[in-house]
């Protein structure tokens, strides 16, 4: 498995990952999806897999670095850090800051350990399920994904679904890829190849953020200070072993269904923490099981999110969209294919997933004092230079400045969208589903002579259908539940 | 308590047309529909060459289910309001109005002095007033990245009254 990582090359890629990841994570705001999208256009200049295994390495390690601001500042890194704080900063509050922090480093090792075990296994298998797929699974499948993405994902449902249908009418732009007919290209010739990914991820990720911090610049930190990291006592392993392995494996499986993996998956390990804990009173002041059920689950989700992705070409998470978009951009075609074809390229993957759970937990447990450092760097410093790499790195991609204002104008759309309740994430998804969806179900229609219907004849859509339903009563049902 | 009853009488007696989930309503439904017209304008595929649908049909149908889901969500905020934002403050719109200046300078005189623009323009209104920091972001920052972008991975950047001086 580790075989294709004994490169120079790539063991470089993959220790610079890491480490670029961890800094990712650690400042507000910025994180594994937005400094992957960020590092995307750089990726054009390295092979597929090194392109891929810096991608992965900063997801890693970038979702666990999201923990060290949490616990020191009180303000998550990543989104999937949240349900860290909640006792995380408490305990740091008391003056435990290095225990904290070595429960969330080796809770987020093993859980991202777990993961990549749960990847190794399961990816292989709905691989070769997904060779009974035809158009209408296919279709059924891309419909799936994204009613899931609206249901358990952040915020309004229907808002989610409004979104992930934009990012498909997105992907309608330029010529119709089976007719090569003009559509909403207006007569602009550069609109005639349609709109690049990265452009739209750069804007709705980086300038959107860009801007959301320029209305929080009077936003104040109470920074606790750390001497060093500890590793948790025999009595904390006591404690937490049970909790970090099913938050694990909760993550894992979280991370499998196409939604926010490491946000729902932290809230998720985080509440059963709680509700299996023999002392649930102490959460939310400084619970040690609170840190490990919360970061066990958003590390594992790294794993789990990985699957779908790579089976079947469909993102389980915001940062493995960018992951997709990576490997399209590169020519890498995910789905049973890939396995059958390029072995030795997924198991690079797996591999380097592996060896960045064990790098950040070495970079964590020793660099977890000069990590919460970069959190000093002030943002009227740290914006404009993303700003600057932003703007470089998309201009890159085809030499036009035209995807620079493409880029400027889904940053200001992804600003307001977020204002109002728009997660940006299904737009994304709905952006690089989009030609899928549209392609399979146009191809179904072919095969099923414009019937409709057929396509309740068909066992596996027709699952895919249903549980598109269910994913779309489910917000309904809890709301009831809630309200009762 | 009188206070807040005034700030809820104060927020009911706003015209509908003032409310967040209006504005945004609004919107939705304004573009869909515009983009809507034009897909009327693309052209048709025969018959004979014509495989499943036609390729207007995929984007009309996505158009009406937003504008479909729009209403829903402008429905519901009747019985459940949306969130009261807070106003936005100036340096938004001067990172915005950045923004606009990028895209002007970059269009007529040199992409990189955009940048710098830019970035020296963002570093001052969100607060930064030491002369080395705002070099370091204007100026020197920037030369790092050219000189990586045009060195390391050899890509050329559009012409300006500083690129070429480089270039030629």
């Amino acid at each position: 498995m580790m075989a294709p990582l004994f490169s120079s090359k790539l063991l470089i890629v993959l220790l610079f990952g890491t480490l670029f990841g961890l800094i990712l994570g650690v400042l507000p705001g910025l994180g594994p999806t937005t400094g992957g999208a960020l590092i995307l256009p750089f990726t054009m200049t390295l092979d597929p897999l090194s392109a891929i295994v810096l991608l992965t390495s900063i997801y890693c390690a970038g979702t666990y670095g999201g923990a060290i601001t949490a616990v020191l500042i009180n303000t998550p890194g990543t989104p999937a850090a949240a349900a860290t704080c909640l006792d995380g900063y408490p305990l740091a509050q008391k003056g435990e800051a290095g225990r904290a922090l070595g429960m969330a480093t080796v809770s987020s090792t093993v859980g991202g350990i777990f993961s990549v075990i749960v990847l190794v296994f399961f990816a292989p298998v709905l691989a070769k399920l997904a060779y009974e797929f035809g158009q209408p699974e296919y279709f059924a499948l891309a419909i799936f994904g994204l009613t899931m993405l609206a249901s358990i994902g952040e915020g309004s449902p229907i808002k989610n679904l409004i979104a992930g249908a934009f990012g498909i009418l997105i992907s309608t732009i330029g010529k119709d890829f089976m007719t090569s007919i003009d559509r909403f290209t207006y007569g602009i010739n550069e609109l005639s190849v349609g709109i690049g990914f990265i452009p739209v991820v750069v804007g709705l990720f980086a300038i959107s953020e860009m801007l959301t911090q320029s209305t929080l610049l009077d936003q104040v930190f109470k920074r606790v200070a750390l001497k060093a990291v500890k590793l948790p006592s025999l009595d904390d392993y006591k404690k937490t072993w049970k909790t970090i392995l099913r938050s694990s494996g909760i993550g894992s499986f979280i991370g499998v269904l196409p939604a926010e993996g490491g946000t729902v998956a932290s809230l998720i390990g985080y509440s059963e923490a709680k509700r299996f804990s023999k002392e649930p009173e102490e959460f939310g002041k400084g619970s040690i099981e609170g840190i490990a059920g919360a970061e066990a689950a958003n590390n594992a989700a790294t794993g789990g999110a990985m699957v779908p992705t790579l089976a079947l070409g469909i993102p389980g998470s915001a940062t493995t969209a960018v992951i997709l978009t990576g490997l399209i951009i590169h020519g890498v075609r995910p789905g049973p294919d890939l396995f059958r074809e390029q072995p030795d390229f997924l198991y690079g993957i797996f591999g380097a997933m592996l060896i960045a759970n064990v790098l950040f937990f070495i970079f964590g447990f020793f660099g977890a004092k000069l990590f919460a450092r970069i959190t000093l760097v002030p943002n009227k410093i740290l914006w404009p230079m993303i700003f600057a790499v932003s703007v470089c790195g998309t201009y890159s991609l085809s030499q036009s400045i035209i995807d620079v204002w493409i880029m400027l104008f889904f940053g200001v759309l992804g600003f307001f969208m977020r204002r109002f309740g728009f997660s940006v994430v299904p737009v994304i998804i709905g952006l690089i589903l989009g030609e899928l969806v549209e392609g399979t179900l146009r191809q179904s229609l072919v095969i099923f002579d414009g019937n409709w219907l057929m396509f309740l004849t068909r066992p596996i859509a027709l699952t895919f259908f249903i549980l598109s339903l269910i994913a779309l009563a489910f917000p309904l049902l809890r709301t009831k539940k809630q309200k009762d | 308590m009188n206070n807040v009853q005034n700030k809820k009488r104060a927020n009911k007696s706003l015209p509908f047309f003032f409310k967040d989930e209006f504005k945004v309503f609004f919107v939705i439904i304004f573009f869909s529909t515009i983009l809507l017209i034009s897909t009327f304008t693309f052209d048709k595929v025969p018959p004979i060459l014509n495989r499943g649908i036609q390729p207007a049909t995929f984007p009309k149908g996505l158009l009406v289910l937003i504008m479909f889901l729009t209403t829903i969500i402008y429905y519901l905020s009747f019985k459940n309001p949306w969130k009261k934002e807070k106003k936005l403050p100036k340096p938004f719109f001067l990172t915005i109005l950045s923004f606009i200046l990028f895209v002007v300078i970059s269009k007529t005189l040199d992409f990189f002095l955009a940048i710098s623009v830019l970035s020296i323009f963002v570093s001052y209104n969100w607060g930064e007033r030491r002369v080395f920091y705002l070099l370091l972001v204007g100026i020197i920052f920037p030369l790092v990245v050219f000189i990586f972008f045009e060195m390391i991975l050899g890509l050329r950047f559009p012409p300006g009254i500083i690129t070429n001086l480089y270039y030629y």
